[in-house]
């Protein structure tokens, strides 16, 4: 008999999504979709605002990465005024980049995903959240707790606010870098290492424990999208793209912001409000590919930071080439953050950071232009249109999250397949399949709400609509 | 030989005062260190009673009345602040907030508006009314400023600005009450009329309405207090 079961909300993710998975006659699952159940308007009620708003105003998305939108949307601004930046602005927000990308990886390592590292994937749900992981290992909480704090001082010290900064503005930063701020990032940073340190010791400890879960979450071949520096290095923000495919082989490179959507389109499906874009030469859905830390860590030949250098070349050998689990990511996004950290030290160690000159203005100069940063979830792409008078006419927006679309539908039914059996749900098996959805820490409606435990109903119903079996938390 | 002045008495919140005769209620209470709220009044342009925040309650009379055009009478008995006042500052504010899109997260004017001020100091912490989110028009066609109707509480102070100052009456108002629209010449684009690109309009809006281009909260205070220092140095004082 095929049944369809829902997984509505999931939890531990930033956003409201559900699963639902539908099973055959022989009770196998069959189908699985992970919808995204909000719409947001953004790119549709933006047009006529001037495009100098659209930093502030498109930040506003997200609670958790807004930086990442103020730098993307405010290099579309600046691919319109035709200016380039002051290079102590770059290094500025390159470092404010990375303070974003720091707390909000810890946010989704320590809040959201340790929980069933440290706990269990079949722990009691009661325990498996945050305040579980403080009371069974005090100091990897704390290590969370510190690294997110890390993160959001830096960016409360160069942008005054903690969330929705306004210090980033087209054409630079409002206010140059004090040598009292730049002193204070400074002292932060033994803590952070030590935090991190502690973190991947941990992580490597355990991982061995996940092995079933990593061969079936989200494990499969399939490209990878993300930015790269002149050096092939690693880079968060002033990079170019690159994307490669399931054996490495580089299947775009040297690829910029205005010339993103000549290769990437997006689909739609009607289960979603959430888009899936695709490698045009490859068609939808064959094109579809995965951004994001492990993307990244994929995608460059090495980090440029001495620590983060030895982690990756530890982790590439993980695989014959990319890493193609998804279960990955969560040891891609503790590299990231080292990497991170080093890459905050190199940037205020420069003393070039402390130059006044921060901020180039000019009007429009183009009626189009698009920007790009890697946001903690993956690419992030901004593109606008204005008339003569820099009013916006059209807006699109290529969410991190929404490029790794495919890969989670995808991931949700190959551990549905393996997990979710017979007719009697547990707890433990549809947490499986919501972990999936965590490893890549997906921004749904980009807000902070959707911590702890939200009360979650999955019901399990025969197609005659008799409820068979339901399970309850919250 | 001097001209005898003509002094008025009168009682503000309990405390006696003494007024010329041409002053209004509201310049006699500032002179006295007594605040009553305004938005639309703008010292160095001529009252117009706009806003209504600046509303006091007269004994002896049932309504309330604007402090800022209301003249001193001998014996007047006036009251700034009370419940019921109070209760009419929020309720103009909330109307000003739902008739209009004012989100001031992504303002420009965020942290320098009269408005947000305003609405801090009255302890308005909701607005109960539904919001009308009126689709209004950006005019960009300014080369050096903009003007966003979605931010315009209509105080007219760059109406009075352009005529009695800069002399140039570009600013009018269009039609009437909610659906009233500031318009430049006769509803031209900002950036085709006649301009003078002075720039008081700017300085003199309250809100977010009138901005200088590519300016951002931060980056974008106003000084309307220049207005007085400009008469004094027109008259030669």
């Amino acid at each position: 008999m095929s049944q369809t079961i829902t997984i509505d909300p999931v939890t531990r993710l930033e956003g409201h999504g559900k699963i639902t998975l539908k099973t055959n006659e022989q009770g196998e699952v069959s189908e699985a979709y992970f919808t995204v159940t909000q719409v947001r308007g953004f790119e549709k009620f933006s047009e006529g605002r001037p495009y100098y708003e659209m930093p502030s105003l498109m930040a506003r998305i997200c609670g958790i990465c807004p930086v990442s939108h103020l730098i993307a949307s405010a290099k579309a601004c600046e691919a319109i005024m035709s200016v380039e930046i002051p290079t102590t602005a770059a290094k500025l927000r390159s470092a404010l980049n990375m303070a974003q990308s720091i707390q909000s990886h810890a946010l989704s390592f320590f809040y959201l995903s340790s929980p069933d590292l440290l706990l269990g994937m079949d722990a009691d749900p009661v325990d498996r959240n945050i305040f579980g992981v403080a009371q069974k290992n005090p100091e990897l909480g704390r290590a969370g707790v510190g690294l997110r704090r890390f993160g959001q001082h830096i960016i409360e010290l160069l942008g005054r606010k903690r969330i929705h900064p306004g210090w980033v503005v087209p054409g630079g930063v409002t206010e140059p870098l004090s040598a009292v701020k730049r002193d204070e990032i400074l002292a932060l940073l033994p803590e952070a290492y030590a935090n991190i340190e502690l973190a991947l010791k941990w992580y490597k400890e355990i991982a061995d424990r996940f092995a079933e879960e990593a061969a079936h979450f989200a494990n499969f071949p399939g490209a990878f999208l993300g930015m790269v520096g002149e050096d092939d290095g690693l880079e968060f923000t002033d990079g170019k793209l690159r994307l490669i495919d399931a054996t490495g082989a580089i299947l775009e490179d040297k690829l910029d912001a205005a010339h993103f959507d000549d290769v990437i389109g997006e689909a739609v499906e009607p289960f979603s409000y959430m888009k899936f874009p695709y490698y045009k030469p490859l068609g939808y859905p064959d094109g579809a590919y995965r951004v994001g830390p492990l993307a990244r860590l994929n995608i460059a030949s090495h980090a440029g930071t001495p620590l983060a250098d030895t982690e990756l070349k530890e982790f590439k050998k993980l695989a014959n080439g990319p890493v193609l689990g998804s279960f990955y990511f969560h040891h891609a996004r503790l590299i990231d953050i080292l990497y991170g950290i080093e890459k905050i030290e190199q940037i205020f160690s420069d003393s070039t950071i402390l130059d006044t000159h921060v901020r180039a203005t000019a009007g429009v100069n183009r009626l189009e232009g698009a920007g790009i940063a890697e946001a903690p979830r993956g690419t992030l792409m901004h593109h606008y249109k204005v008339n003569e008078n820099g009013q916006i006419t059209w807006a699109n927006l290529v969410i991190a999250t929404g490029q790794n679309n495919n890969a989670m539908n995808r991931g949700v039914l190959q551990a549905a397949q393996q997990y979710v059996k017979g007719d009697k749900l547990e707890q433990g098996m549809l947490n499986r399949v919501e972990a999936v959805i965590r490893t890549f820490d997906p921004c749904l409606s980009c807000s902070t709400h959707a911590f702890g435990q939200m009360p979650l109903s999955i019901s399990l119903v025969a197609p005659d609509g008799t409820l068979l079996h339901e399970l309850r938390r919250g | 030989m001097i001209a005898a002045v003509d002094v008025k008495t009168l009682v503000i919140d309990g405390i006696n005062v003494s007024a010329r005769a041409d002053q209004t209620v509201l310049e006699v209470a500032r002179e006295n260190n007594i605040n009553i709220p305004t938005l639309c009044h703008l010292d160095g342009l001529t009252d117009v009673g706009a806003c209504r925040l600046c509303l006091v309650e007269t004994k002896g009379s049932p309504k309330l009345n604007p402090a800022c055009v209301l003249k001193v009478e001998e014996g007047m008995e006036i009251t700034t602040t009370s419940d019921r006042l109070k209760h009419y500052r929020q309720t103009i504010l909330e109307m000003l907030f739902s008739e209009r899109n004012h989100v001031c997260a992504v303002c420009v004017a965020n942290g320098h508006c009269e408005l947000q001020s305003m609405a801090q100091d009255q302890g308005l912490t909701h607005v109960r009314l539904p919001y009308m989110n009126p689709k209004l028009v950006v005019d960009a066609s300014h080369e050096r400023f903009v003007s966003d109707p979605n931010r315009c509480i209509l105080c007219q102070r760059c109406v009075r600005v352009c005529a009695e100052v800069e002399g140039a009456h570009v600013w009018d108002i269009m039609g009437r009450g909610i659906g009233s629209l500031l318009i430049a010449d006769l509803h031209q684009p900002w950036g085709e009329s006649s301009c003078t690109r002075c720039g008081k309009c700017v300085q003199v809006c309250p809100t977010g309405a009138l901005t200088d281009k590519s300016k951002l909260g931060s980056d974008h205070p106003k000084y309307p207090e220049f207005l007085p220092n400009l008469e004094a140095m027109r008259e030669g004082r």
